[in-house]
Order: C-alpha cells, then structure tokens, then sequence
C-alpha cells in the first residue's frame, strides 16, 4: 500500500490534460534522461503551442513558420484543409525545426501523453540528428536559417510590391520546378549569412543599371567561321567556353542566376533564395529514414525510461504503445496501404536491430559486424552511426540480416526486356547482400533523381543553351513533366533551350527535346 | 535550456496570402467549376455550394522526374509470402509496384482533379463576378449600406460633446450627498455670521468680544475652514461621475428591395416550365438578397384572373383556366402602390410565362407597362419558356407567342425591359448573366 502511494506521488501526470507547469516537469525529466543517460548532444530547445489550424499554415508552407508566400503553398494549404476537415488525414503531432535554438511546434489537442512523446521524439531525437549529423553540419546553418527566411520573406514581399504579382509568380514557379537540380552535390557551399546577403542585395541594386552580363560583352568576334577552323581549334574552342562557364555544371539554378542574360537583379536574388532553401532541406532528403529512426529511438528509449523510474503510469504507457505502433508500422507489398517503406518503421527496426547487436549478438551478427557485435556501447555506436552515415550508406553498413528476415524483405528485377518481373533476391544467405545493395540504391538521391546538367552554351550562334539528362538503365524522364519544366528554364533564359538524353554507357544521344521562346517562333 | 513559447494567441490564417494567389492562380478553373455547379446543382443549395472540383493539370508544380516504369531497375519490397528467388510475377497493370519513387502516373496527365472547398463568399464572389444589375447607379449611393446612430446607453468613457449632463449629475450629487460635501450656501451662511460676530467686535470700545461671542467665533470659524476643506478635498465633479451618451452604428435599412415573381400557372405551363421559372426567380433572389440588406418577394399568379399568393401556392398549387396576363400586371400594380412606394424602394419584376396570352389583352398589357410599371421599376425582366420541342417548332417558323408580339417592341425602346427565352435548365444562366450583363451593350439587345 505504502509503495503505491509513493509511486503515485512520482508520477509527473495523472490526467490526459497538460498544463504548462506539467508540460516544464515533463521536459525536465526527459531531459535528465536525454543528456544524462542517453549523453545526447542538442540545441538548446524552445517548443512552441500552436493550434491545428496554425499546424496547418505551417505544414502547408513545407513545415517552415516563415516561408514566403506562393500560390504551391495555398494549394497545400485547400488540400490538406478538406482532408484533415473530412477526417482522411490527420495532422502531424508536431513539426521540429533545424535551427538553434532548436524549435519544436506542438499542438495544443495533444494529449500529456502525446506531448511527452514528441518532446523526446522532435526536441531531443531530431535535435540531436541535426545538430551531429555530417550533413547537416556540412550544408546548414541552423544559427542563420531563421533570419535567412525573414529576409527571403521580406524580399519577395518587396518584390510583389515592386514587380507585380505576375512578375514575381512567374519566376517563383520557374524556380520551384528546378528545386531539385537546385543544389550543388559535391562542393561545400558557403553557409547562407544573412548580413553578407544583405550587403550583397544591396551592391546588386547599386548596379543594377551596369547589370548587363559580361559573358555577352566578352564574346570572341566572330570570325571566319567554323567551316574554316581545323578540327582542333573547334575544340578548343568548345573547351574554352565550357571552363568560361563553368560547365559542365548540375546545379541548373546556380547557372541560370549567374548566367541567364535576360534576367533582372531581383529575379536573379529570387533564383539564390530558392536555391538556397533547396540546399538547406538537401540534407534532410538524404538522411529522412535514419533522422526518424533516431527519433524514434530516442522517444522509445526515453518514455521505457520514463516507465522504468515509476515517473509515468501504466495507463499513459499503453497509450505511447499504442502511438509508437501506429508510427512505425510497415504495410506489406499485397497491403492496400503499402506506398514504398515507411522511413519511421525502417528506420526504428535498423536502430534496435543495432542496440540488439551490441548487446545481444548473435553467432551471424559476430560474422556481419565484427566490429560492434557484442561491444556493449549501443549508445555510442549509434550515435557514431548517425553523425557519420546517410541514409544509402548506412543501409549498406547496417542493414542486418534479422531485419530483412523480419521485415520479409525480396528484390525484384523489372528488366524492360522482359515481359515479367522477377524476384532477384530474397531474405536468405544467397540474397542478403543483393537485397541490402538495391535497398541502398532506392534511398540514394542521385539515383532517385535524375542526372541532369547544362552542358553547353551556343554563344555564338542564337544563344542555345544545352541540358543533358544522362540516361541510366534507360529509365526516362517523365516527358509532359519535362517538357513544362524545360518550358521554365526557356523562360529563365529567354532564348531557345533543348535538352539531350544521353546514354550512360555508350554516350549516344537517345532523344532530343527542345524549347522555343514565344518570340523567337518563326524567326 | 527550456523556452515554452505559447503560439496559440498568434494570429491565425497566416498562410491566407497562400490561399489567395491560389484562388488567382486557378480562377479561370475555379469560374468554370462553380458555373458548371451552378447549371447541375438545384438552386437551392448554392448559397451554401460550397465544394467543388476542378482539374489538376494547370495547378501542377513539374520537375525533372524519372518515369514510374520502364527501363531497367530494381527495388526491394517487404512482406515476402511465398516468394523464392528466380520466381516470375506477371508485370502489375496498375503500374503502382510500389517502384521507390513512383511519382506520377504513366500516362503523363500526372495529378488527378483537385478537390477543395471554397468558402461561401467565395462562391458567391466568383457567381457574381462581373454581373451587376442595371441603373444601379442610379441609387448606388443609397444602396451601399447607410448607417444611422442610434442610441446605445451611457458609458464611462466619451468626447466632450457627448457628455449625459442629467446622468453626470445625478451621479455627482448623490456622491457630494454621501461625501457631505458642504453646499456654497453653507458656507457664505458661515462667512455671514463670522463677519457680523468681526463687526459687532470693532463696534466694541475695546474691540473685544464677549466671552460666549468670542467661543461663537471660534467655533464658527473651525466650521468655516473645515467646509472649506471639504469642498476643495471632494470636487463638485469628479471624473467617476461623468456619464457619456453612447451611439450605435447600425445599418440602415433604406436599402432595400421589392422582387415582384409574376407566372402564368394555367394547364398550359407544366411542372417541368415551372420548375425552370424557379430557378430564374431563386436566382435573382439570391443576387438582390446580395445587394440588398432587405429584400421581399411578392408572388403574383395568374390565369385569367390574378392574385397575390404564398410561395408554396405560388410554385406548386394547380389552377386552370384561361390566360390574361394584364390581371397580374393590375395586380402588381395595386400592390406597389399600396406597400412599396418607389422612394423607399428599389423594384424589381420577373415575369415567367409560356407566351400565351388572350388574344385582346396585348395591348393593355403593353400600356400597363409602359405607363405605369417600367416608370417605376429598376428592372423588369420577361422570361418565356418554351419546351425544347416547341423552341425547335419556333426556330423554323420564326413563331412568335402572343405575349412576346406585344412585349418586343416595348423592349426595343426601354432598357430597362429585356425579355428571353428559355427552354433547359442549362439555358437559366447564361440568360441570367445576359440581362443583368454589366454592359448591356455588349450583351446584345
């Protein structure tokens, strides 16, 4: 009897009901766990109470608090409204930020629960993925996002003002169209700083009148022409354009900003705003199954503690069961609710399956990880895990065989040459390593999305710009979608663009498609 | 380490902004779809119409995307029943082998329609756009909601000008009563008193008073100088009585306007002809109801005689007999000059008939319009409604009904009069938005 009342006394809830002093005593039991048992490493955390409906604003405008506005997010915003309204679709329990502090959104209809949940999940799991993964350190600045975005905001509020609507759509939804090529892959760029893009909008406006691109001025006169020209000055003629402008280059956005003759100084800030708000979630495309993996396995970890030190009730622990389940289930292929793997359900088993290794091997997990099997560190083998790896290059090192063997994991073949499809592989010795290899290659971005660059400038001639699309394993782009998007860097342009689909292997050009500005028809 | 921020005070609707370059983004789709609900939905349900649909295709954000198929590749699925390597599964049809990124449809059309709720002003903003009634110019000025101060209590809190002098008052003689605030009157009575005691002293040869005298004086002047005391220490009037009057605006309703629905309901108009003459009157209903603050309906039927009904009469009750359709125009003429005097109201008319009409009553109907209802009406609008059949009928034998004969040539001077044909459900709207069209010029007729 006595020791009930005790345990009761310990409890940091008894209701679903939170109030802010329960919410401050919940946080600070996390965190004692978070930092002293689990020695996460975060930002310092500020979490914010908003309603459904501002839950809604914010996932509408792709999670950020201060996006500017564009027609994309309103249709977000109409869509989400009518499912969530109709009951198809529930919302997120909360949205973390990548900054520091770090912010986490909460809505207020969450329950203790719920909240507890999400506070060990987004402010301590996510917290610690942003603030110590390779990645993010290498591409994002959680210091200066939030700043960055109020001066995006403001500018293209500006620029509205200024230009038009129309004007600023326009080039707005050119550039959404090229978000994707709208990052460089392998150099480091430079952080975004808000003071040197401020000072350097305004030396763009200082010259706005001497704008006029240099590439044009500089042009060699035209001489002789090419018939004339042996062989080899051609070529080196084509070299030396290409190193002028930097081509081959893959970030199509960076390109266009710099080189697009006919754009305006604003227009070009546009291009680097969005640009740059594509390199920021670069890493976060890269890295989705291990971010929530982690999450989850810091939430999971922290309310077990929770439980453990009598500081929540059964009650309150059967109801996290019940959320976690539903997070990190994974419907089977033959299940109507199957849409490709579910990150959280992946990446949760991945973690486990590591702490389990570390703790508890098995004779396999001895002959696959000779380096962490049994090693009793499953903190900090994960944490290492998540500091160093993505989420293709993890898949490779980690991906165990019980997980395939749980998760019934079989790799198919679909070869266009044959009528069928075949399975390649399945969750036995034979097909461990194939299977482990083409689950990589799907969570690897450069082979989800396609291999594009500008690889050519007609300076010359009628100022042609050339994109290539290197073709591999004949997979296509998806043409109406193409011939908009190409439709959109004419439009950038302003002259003529055409883009070449070339094979990977042989280097033959497999199809051709190309943009004619309006004006320029029938010249 | 820990800030709680509480957002939920945050104003709200920020992605509002969003929502309206949306709604400018996809208003040609929008219009479309609303029209269209229009034309199919009854018209009973479109002040509230709320849901629509329109297609997904000029809404659509592109990007370099690889194809959902095709190629080769190969992907890892989860769940494996009976699979063993080397297997063969028949290609799906569907396309939707869960192949990693499965992006967008085969057949490049990509996203499906795009389903959203508009809210009710929306809806209604976007029926209206650019239909404006005629000779609204003419009362514009009235017909923007006037306001009238009425009174609204008192407050504490006003201009000068607006200051309750009674309640002010009240409040501050009561509070000069309760404090015992000395009156003037008291005080000067004090002040007499002391000074006919300081006279009476110089009068004395020694300039003294008596002793009881000179405690009188004392006493009194204690008194005096406590009076005095109160009087400056609590305030004739003190901030805490002032009572100010307090006006409401409210809106005033000398906006307002009369509909007159006339029909023919004799056995040649069918349920079928009645129905699309609702619709027509719902319809102006519903868009005077958006002009107006206050707008009545007054139903007039007829055969060969006219009375003023209710609605549920008016629509669904039988009659039969012949077709005069003067009696209706006498009928409305009685009521406007008996309820609706043309100062205080705007009216409008809509007549519904399948054409007949007695073969003598042609020309008084045309006098009884010309000279006693047009004068006096913002708008009257004629509808016939013929049978799809009879319209073919018509068309070739270039047929004219007996009421259109008589009314087009009052039509042909007056811009105020329009008259129309119907013969569908679909045929409502556009005759709808052509005799309201914002310029009638353009609109033909």
């Amino acid at each position: 009897m006595s020791s009930k009342t005790k345990s009761a006394d310990k409890l940091l809830f008894t209701s679903a009901d939170w109030d802010f002093e329960t919410l401050k005593a919940t946080y600070d039991a996390i965190e004692d766990i978070a930092l002293n048992e689990l020695k996460l490493d975060v930002y310092p955390n500020q979490v914010e109470v908003i309603t459904s409906e501002q839950m809604l604003d914010a996932y509408s405008s792709i999670g950020m608090p201060l996006m500017y506005h564009h027609w994309s997010f309103g249709k977000r915003f109409v869509r989400d409204d009518v499912m969530y309204r109709k009951g198809y679709q529930g919302l997120a329990y909360e949205i973390v930020i990548n900054s520091n502090p770090c912010i986490s959104y909460v809505m207020e209809e969450n329950t203790i629960v719920m909240q507890a949940l999400v506070i060990a999940h987004a402010a301590f799991g996510h917290n610690h993925f942003f603030k110590n993964n390779y990645l993010f350190k290498q591409w994002t600045d959680a210091d200066g996002i939030l700043d960055y975005l109020q001066f995006a905001k403001s500018y293209i509020a500006k620029c509205e003002d200024r230009y038009g609507f129309d004007a600023v759509e326009r080039i707005l939804d050119a550039a959404h169209a090229l978000m994707d090529q709208g990052v460089n892959r392998y150099s480091r760029p430079e952080k975004p700083n808000l003071a040197a893009e401020l000072k350097r909008e305004r030396e763009r406006a200082k010259y706005e009148d001497e704008t006029y691109n240099d590439l044009w001025r500089t042009l060699p006169q035209p001489d002789q022409g090419d018939q004339d020209m042996d062989e080899l000055k051609r070529k080196m003629r084509v070299e030396e354009r290409r190193a002028q402008f930097g081509l081959p280059e893959e970030n199509l956005l960076y390109f266009l900003e710099k080189n697009a003759p006919t754009l305006q100084a604003w227009e070009r800030e546009i291009l680097r705003i969005v640009r740059n708000i594509g390199q920021y979630f670069y890493p976060q495309k890269q890295t989705k199954m291990m971010n929530e993996g982690c999450a989850c396995y810091v939430h999971y970890a922290i309310m077990n503690s929770l439980y453990d030190k009598g500081l929540i009730s059964e009650g309150a622990m059967m109801e996290f069961i019940d959320y976690h389940s539903r997070v990190v289930f994974q419907a089977e292929y033959d299940d109507q609710r199957y849409s490709g793997f579910n990150p959280y359900a992946l990446g949760f088993a991945m973690m486990q399956d590591i702490h389990r290794i570390c703790v508890d091997p098995t004779e396999e997990d001895h002959k696959w990880f000779p380096d962490i099997a049994g090693n009793n560190e499953p903190v900090e083998t994960l944490k290492e895990a998540w500091a160093h790896y993505r989420d293709e290059s993890f898949i490779l090192q980690f991906l165990s065989p019980k997980v395939m063997r749980d998760m019934r994991m079989f790799m198919i073949d679909d070869l266009s040459s044959s009528p069928h499809l075949e399975v390649a592989a399945i969750h036995d010795d034979n097909g461990y390593r194939k299977v482990r290899r083409s689950l990589a290659r799907m969570h690897d971005i450069s082979v989800r999305e396609p291999d594009m660059q500008v690889v050519d400038v007609d300076i010359r001639g009628n100022r042609q710009l050339y994109i290539q699309h290197t073709e591999h394993e004949g997979i296509r782009l998806e043409k109406s979608e193409a011939e908009m998007t190409l439709g959109y860097i004419g439009q950038l342009w302003g002259y003529g663009v055409t883009l070449q689909a070339v094979d990977y292997e042989s280097g033959e050009i497999l199809h051709e498609m190309n943009y004619t500005p309006d004006d320029l028809v029938g010249n | 380490m820990l800030y709680i921020v509480d957002r939920r005070k945050n104003p709200t609707g920020k992605s509002l902004g969003n929502r309206q370059r949306f709604m400018r983004r996809a208003k040609a789709q929008i219009k479309k779809a609303v029209e269209s609900t229009i034309r199919s939905r009854g018209i009973t349900d479109i002040s509230s119409g709320d849901q629509i649909t329109i297609p997904g295709k000029t809404l659509k954000e592109p990007g370099f995307h690889h194809m959902g198929r095709g190629g080769n590749r190969n992907y890892v699925l989860p769940g494996n029943k009976k699979f063993v390597q080397g297997d063969r599964i028949a290609r799906p049809q569907g396309g939707d082998s869960g192949s990693g990124g499965s992006q967008a449809s085969p057949d490049g059309e990509g996203e499906d329609e795009f389903q959203f709720t508009l809210t009710r002003d929306e809806f209604l903003d976007i029926f209206f756009e650019d239909l404006e009634l005629p000779d609204l110019l003419k009362k514009s000025l009235k017909q923007t909601t006037a306001f009238r101060n009425a009174r609204a209590g008192f407050s504490v809190e006003g201009t000068p000008s607006n200051l309750s002098l009674v309640r002010t008052m009240r409040n501050s003689l009561a509070r000069r009563i309760g404090l015992r605030r000395p009156k003037t009157a008291e005080v000067r009575e004090l002040e007499e008193k002391i000074s006919a005691l300081q006279a009476k002293a110089e009068k004395r040869p020694n300039g003294k008073l008596t002793k009881t005298d000179e405690d009188t004086l004392h006493t009194l002047l204690a008194d005096l100088e406590e009076a005095k005391r109160r009087m400056k220490a609590i305030p004739f009037i003190d901030p805490i009585d002032t009572r100010f009057n307090q006006f409401q605006q409210i809106p005033d309703p000398n906006t307002q306007a009369v509909m007159f629905c006339l029909m023919d309901v004799s056995g040649s108009m069918s349920e079928q002809m009645k129905e699309l003459a609702k619709r027509f009157f719902m319809l102006l209903h519903l868009f005077l109801h958006r002009k107006y603050e206050h707008v009545e309906v007054v139903f007039i039927r007829h055969t060969s005689r006219a009375a003023e009904v209710d609605e549920e009469t008016f629509f669904y009750s039988r009659e039969t007999g012949g077709t005069i359709v003067s009696t209706a125009l006498e009928e409305m003429k009685k009521v406007l000059v008996d309820r609706y005097p043309t100062d205080q109201w705007n009216i409008y008319a809509a007549q519904a008939s399948d054409g007949d009409n007695y073969s003598n009553d042609g020309a008084k109907c045309t006098a009884l319009l010309a000279q006693d209802l047009l004068p006096k009406c913002q708008y009257y609008a004629y509808i016939e409604i013929t049978d799809e059949r009879e319209a073919e009928i018509f068309a070739a034998a270039e047929g004219e009904t007996a009421l259109w004969k008589s009314y087009a040539p009052l039509a042909r001077d007056n811009p105020r009069f329009a008259l129309k044909r119907v013969t569908k459900a679909a045929d409502i709207f556009p005759v709808f938005r052509e005799l309201f069209a914002k310029n009638r010029a353009e609109a033909g007729r």
